[in-house]
């Protein structure tokens, strides 16, 4: 497995307040890295480093090989149509209605004609499960939900190799973020997407990722498959995996595992 | 391109080979990579093919490469959803991946309706279009009259309660609107005052009355240009911040916090601003009236031949009191104009970025229209008055 996103001794400090010290952690292709951690410990941080829109204070980053922050400018350019960002607020444009902010990134890059692009905008927007009336509403008159659905098409446009998201199923509903779930795996396994995934759901956790990293102590402290994880002496693992939520998410992955219904057909 | 050799160097094998299609006698074949970067020559080959094959009776996906949500959905577009997931659930050797992600795009796509937009006629919109634009600018004054309202009302429930005054925001919003903003009115009336006295003197030279220079430029910057280039300057830069600050925080949601707490956003956002703006625009128009006479001053010694004592004198016993008074009194009204309408404004923006950019604009425009309007029927009144 060849790893194509590799972070070393990744440090980030404000002020007093160090956030990472040492952080060492890397994305493998076609896994779904699920990145956990109590408040205040830089899930954030870390994913906004990896994309270059942090500079660390300290540490090596390199996503394909390459240091983004240290790439001329179209070089950047290119690399960061490879992946996709699905931030927390979903960060649409507020002055473009959602089929042109799929629509954007395809006529700059891609260079389609808007009708093309537009068209293709709404694939995306059906895709994450958006209603047609939904494409030429604009931000401000959508619920939540809607909002990161239609950032998730966005962050899709492209078809980027890695996709980062921020808490994307914080605020749907749980049939909505049990669809998310699935789509999520289901482009994985179509488009061979990686996927960093910093997220709160324990069920996201259990239905989609391959790996999981804990954040604790300014560094990962344990980045390994779920039941590993979910077995690690330490007390906020132990608190996060087998308290009441923990213990009632993977009670559901395993009931869905010994009857699956739905990948798909 | 860029991808394919992209790919190369993160050691992928590169089977790039571009996404075509053909129909022969019944039978669409699918070869080729199908993703983004060929979108346009795809669609372009589709666009060429015969109607009816877009009914084919098989569809051959044996030798497709790789497929993105783009490719799949363009074929989705040609055979239509439900035929497509027909062929892909009938098709044995079809990858479960690939098949996985046609049958979503599939789905997706077949969930879609795209609505109906009717046109209206081009006079019809033309009119209607028109009746919008008068009936906001009546909604416009209409909203300001009842704003006006709500803050002299908050005004007075506030005034018998000193524990509810918001002596801390009314002392910043003096300090930002009023001695932030010293140093430029007085620099920007000085070289105005300047620029009066030069043009005084060169029109009055013809009739030799150079002298009189001084009561143009005492009279001009008393009873008009003290205060109107103040508010002028005011409504530029502080309704414009107003209205970004508080639109901001309707943006973030924070006006709806305040409601909910309990608290009325007029006694806590538009009272202090509206005070300060009314503190703060008479001073600035003190101070600009002195400075404009300073540059006239200025201009009168060092080329005019007028020396500053004589300057003096002719003020005192030319110009009366009443001259700055008149000046002076409009400030206060121009102030509570400005500050009105710059928080107006910021309690009108929508949920998004553009709509501050357009309500701080359409603030700027509206208060200095206004204090432009204002000023001349004031001068018309006091005119008439005689004062």
């Amino acid at each position: 497995m060849t790893s194509i996103i590799q972070v070393r001794e990744l440090c980030n400090r404000f002020g007093d307040n160090v956030v990472h010290l040492g952080l060492d952690l890397d994305l493998r292709r076609r896994e779904i890295l699920g990145v956990v951690g109590g408040s205040g410990t830089g899930k954030s941080v870390l994913l906004r480093s990896i994309i270059g829109l942090h500079r660390p204070t300290y540490g090596q980053i390199r996503i394909f090989g390459k240091n983004l922050l240290t790439l001329p400018p179209p070089e950047r350019s290119k690399l960061e149509q490879r992946f996709g960002v699905l931030f927390q607020g979903g960060a649409l444009f507020t002055s473009l209605n959602l089929q042109e902010n799929v629509a954007i990134p395809l006529m700059e890059h891609i260079g389609l004609s808007r009708p093309d692009a537009e068209k293709l905008a709404r694939v995306k927007l059906a895709l994450t499960g958006l209603p047609a009336s939904a494409a030429r509403k604009y931000p401000s008159e959508l619920s939540g939900g809607m909002v990161k659905r239609a950032s998730l098409a966005r962050a899709l446009a492209l078809d980027p190799e890695i996709l980062f998201l921020d808490e994307p199923t914080a605020g749907l509903d749980p049939i909505g973020a049990a669809a998310f779930d699935q789509l999520l795996v289901t482009l994985r396994n179509a488009l061979g997407l990686t996927v960093f995934l910093v997220t709160h759901d324990l069920d996201t956790l259990y239905a989609t990722c391959d790996r999981v990293a804990v954040l604790s102590q300014q560094r990962v402290i344990i980045a390994d498959t779920l039941e590993r994880v979910a077995a690690d002496p330490d007390p906020w693992i132990q608190d996060y995996f087998q308290g009441p939520r923990g213990r009632a998410a993977s009670r559901a992955a395993d009931d869905d595992r010994a009857n699956p219904h739905g990948d798909g057909n | 391109m860029q991808h394919g050799s992209a790919r190369q160097e993160t050691s992928v094998p590169p089977n790039t080979t571009p996404g075509n299609v053909t129909f022969n006698r019944g039978a669409l074949a699918i070869t080729g990579d199908w993703t983004l970067p060929a979108y346009q020559a795809i669609e372009q080959q589709l666009s060429r093919l015969p109607l009816h094959s877009r009914k084919p009776d098989t569809l051959d996906l044996a030798n497709l490469g790789r497929i993105d949500t783009a490719g799949a959905s363009l074929l989705a577009d040609f055979l239509g959803p439900d035929r497509l997931e027909g062929f892909v659930e009938n098709d044995p050797v079809l990858e479960r991946d690939t098949a996985a992600l046609l049958r979503i795009v599939a789905r997706s796509l077949g969930q879609w309706k795209e609505p109906d937009i009717a046109e209206a006629p081009i006079l019809s919109r033309w009119l209607s279009h028109i009746g919008e634009r008068v009936e906001s600018l009546g909604l416009l004054l209409w909203q300001l009259l009842g704003f006006m309202g709500q803050t002299l009302a908050t005004l007075f429930s506030v005034l018998p309660h000193p524990g509810r005054w918001r002596v801390t925001a009314f002392v910043a919003a003096v300090q930002d609107t009023g001695l932030n903003a010293l140093p430029i009115v007085a620099l920007l009336t000085f070289l105005v005052g300047a620029v009066v006295a030069f043009l005084g003197a060169t029109v009055l030279e013809d009739f030799g009355a150079t002298i009189y220079t001084v009561n143009l430029v005492a009279f001009s910057f008393l009873r008009e240009f003290g205060v109107l280039l103040a508010a002028i300057l005011l409504a530029g830069r502080t309704a414009s911040s107003f209205t970004a600050h508080i639109g901001a925080m309707k943006v973030n949601e924070e006006l709806d916090a305040i409601r909910t707490l309990g608290l009325n956003p007029v006694e806590l956002l538009v009272l202090p601003r509206v005070l300060a703006m009314m503190v703060s625009l008479p001073i600035l128009t003190f101070v600009g009236m002195i400075a404009g006479m300073v540059g006239g001053a200025l201009v009168c010694v060092l080329s005019l031949d007028i020396s500053l004592g004589q300057f003096l004198a002719i003020v005192e016993r030319d110009i009366a009191l009443r001259h700055f008074l008149v000046g002076l009194s409009k400030a206060p009204v121009l102030a509570f104009l400005i500050a009105v309408i710059g928080c107006l404004e910021g309690f009108k923006v929508g949920g998004s970025a553009q709509s501050v950019g357009e309500h701080t604009t359409s603030s700027v425009v509206q208060s200095i229209f206004t204090v432009i309007l204002l000023d001349a029927i004031a001068a018309l009144f006091f005119m008439e008055m005689g004062w």
